[in-house]
């Protein structure tokens, strides 16, 4: 990376902007195991993190590493960790007992290629659906798909400070792409940067109640080695955090676990919508690939056809009501993804039959071509 | 009218060519005032398979950061070459390692043959540099960035204690292309 002080000019990737991002949120703790095209923001925080006091740990294998980085939040740091597809199939089991304790952090997942190790070096868009479904029950997760190097800085700080408010892992989904591409940025200054600390409870206060059932359904923490110990376990429990049978005690908490997202749905989701107003034609796009629909939609729009671009920052929650109002004034929604549909199947179900779903999906780990998406719009249009 | 250079360098994995793309773009973004992305493509091996590396300049924002229409493609190897050569516009230019690519594709682009790795192991003294040396033969022959923003982007990043050496392979670079015209 090289800068040029005098106009804050940086040439940087995503993976670096990620790892700086990491840093302006104030993620004091990064445990990891090393995966390309991962691993240069593992390698940037086990230079950065000593030098602010923060902690590195290149741990035996992925899910000890997800297992130290929630040990570290409970004990109060912002905590991250940084993988890909194979790494982040391992790291199942503790996302979800994170999702289940409540407690904050942030993974990262610089999609490859997949199933299996498939392809280390080749960019897709494959684990969308295991980032919302990949561990086990009924969960609450937030998952975020920056498309550029700027935007892989604000949404690593975007992750932690959603991490933090909500009581979730936040799951950051890079490609590639946006992980491996170096590109021109001006990174914001740190005062203009929002960060979010999580709401903390009182140590002195003898009758804390580590998962109480707040009116905000997010119980205030208060970090292990401040005074009041406390239980946190991955079975259900009441609102003491020991485990419990309970029938009513159990629907109660794996109704607010849920219920905390969806409440707040309005607060977290976010996308962009580009020339939709009296569009015809939409697409629907997402990470890298909105780059490409961009393209198209642009050069589209030269040729006088009216299409517009919806592309979601935040993937889940979903934005299903904004899907539907959009399908609700469009006769196609093109979906070019690089995975056999995965999102487009999300799209036709929020869509509710009003509209044709296209879909464009490459998945040999070359990206999808911008014309090939123009091609489909001037074939719907 | 806006500009959209496309710029491939292609080759073997460990030939250096991420980072001559990275110093390009770096040259045209910090130190000339364009837009410029970088992103690059190759196998999982250390060594050895096909690498390629691509740089758009504009004037514009970048929506699509990879290289479909070449403008330059560099080839340091036949396989490189046959591959690639296709995707070049019909002005394009096709600048080849002249001892590496032998069977050189028909077409209305311009092609240069340059002994690339032989420059940089017998004029510059190391094998290791003829990313640079091509760097400066790419400099002269696109004229995209200009060669103050480039030495100063090769400065900014190569390991230090290497830089009179890849300075050196620049100039052979732009001596060579200097030779062709």
């Amino acid at each position: 990376m090289v800068t040029k002080e005098k106009n804050r000019i940086r040439v940087m990737t995503g993976n670096e902007a990620c790892a700086e991002g990491a840093l302006a949120a104030g993620c004091r703790f990064f445990a990891g195991y090393p995966i390309t095209p991962s691993s240069e923001i593992a390698e940037i925080l086990s230079r950065e993190l000593p030098k602010v006091g923060g902690k590195f740990i290149q741990m035996e294998d992925e899910i000890a590493a997800m297992g130290a980085v929630i040990g570290a939040s409970l004990a109060g740091s912002k905590s991250l960790t940084a993988t890909s597809g194979p790494g982040f199939s391992l790291k199942q089991e503790n996302i979800g007992y994170a999702s289940m304790a409540e407690v904050p952090c942030v993974i990262v997942n610089v999609m490859r290629g997949g199933p299996s190790t498939g392809l280390p070096t080749l960019p897709s868009q494959s684990d969308v659906m295991q980032a919302r479904w990949g561990t086990h029950g009924d969960h609450p997760i937030i998952a975020l798909a920056p498309s550029s190097v700027r935007e892989s800085f604000d949404w690593t700080v975007r992750a932690f400070n959603l991490s933090e408010t909500y009581r979730v892992p936040v799951v950051l989904l890079l490609d590639e792409i946006v992980g491996h591409t170096s590109e021109k940025v001006v990174l914001p200054d740190t005062s203009e940067i929002q960060i979010v600390e999580r709401q903390k409870g009182d140590p002195k206060n003898k009758d804390y109640l580590p998962y109480k059932q707040t009116e905000s359904d997010i119980p205030p923490m208060i970090s292990f080695g401040e005074g009041i110990r406390f239980h946190v376990t991955g079975l259900c429990h009441d609102e003491t955090g020991f485990p419990t049978n309970d029938s009513q005690k159990i629907d109660l908490l794996l109704r607010r676990l849920n219920r905390k997202i969806e409440r707040y749905r309005d607060q977290i989701t976010d996308n962009q919508r580009d020339q939709l107003d009296d569009a015809d034609v939409a697409v629907f796009a997402y990470g890298s690939t909105s780059r490409s629909a961009r393209w198209a939609v642009r050069r589209a729009r030269e040729e006088g056809l009216r299409v517009g671009l919806f592309r979601p920052i935040v993937l889940w929650p979903f934005p299903e009501d904004e899907v539907f109002s959009i399908a609700q004034k469009v006769h196609h929604i093109i979906v070019p993804e690089m995975n056999l549909g995965q999102m487009a199947h999300e799209v036709e179900w929020a869509s509710r039959g009003s509209t044709d779903v296209i879909r464009i999906n490459r998945i040999d780990g070359d990206p999808v071509r911008p014309q090939v998406i123009l091609e489909k719009i001037k074939e719907v249009a | 009218m806006s500009f959209r250079t496309e710029i491939r360098l292609s080759g073997e994995g460990g030939q250096g060519l991420v980072l001559a793309g990275k110093v390009l773009a770096e040259a045209a973004a910090i130190y000339d005032d364009k837009n410029a992305t970088q992103s690059q493509s190759y196998g999982p091996e250390a060594r050895g398979g096909a690498s390629r590396s691509e740089v758009i300049i504009s004037d514009d924002e970048i929506d699509y950061p990879k290289a479909v229409n070449l403008d330059l493609l560099l080839a340091l190897t036949q396989e490189s070459c046959s591959r690639y050569w296709k995707d070049l516009k019909d002005d394009g230019i096709l600048l080849v390692d002249s001892d590496s690519v032998k069977d050189i594709p028909e077409g209305s682009f311009k092609v240069f043959k340059v002994p690339i790795i032989a420059i940089a192991e017998q004029e510059v003294g190391k094998a290791l540099v003829a990313n640079i040396v091509a760097l400066g033969i790419i400099t002269g022959l696109a004229k995209v960035v200009s060669e103050e923003a480039v030495e100063a982007a090769i400065l900014a990043r190569v390991p230090k204690g290497t830089e009179e050496l890849n300075v050196k392979a620049f100039k052979a670079g732009l001596q060579a292309a200097k030779d062709l015209s």
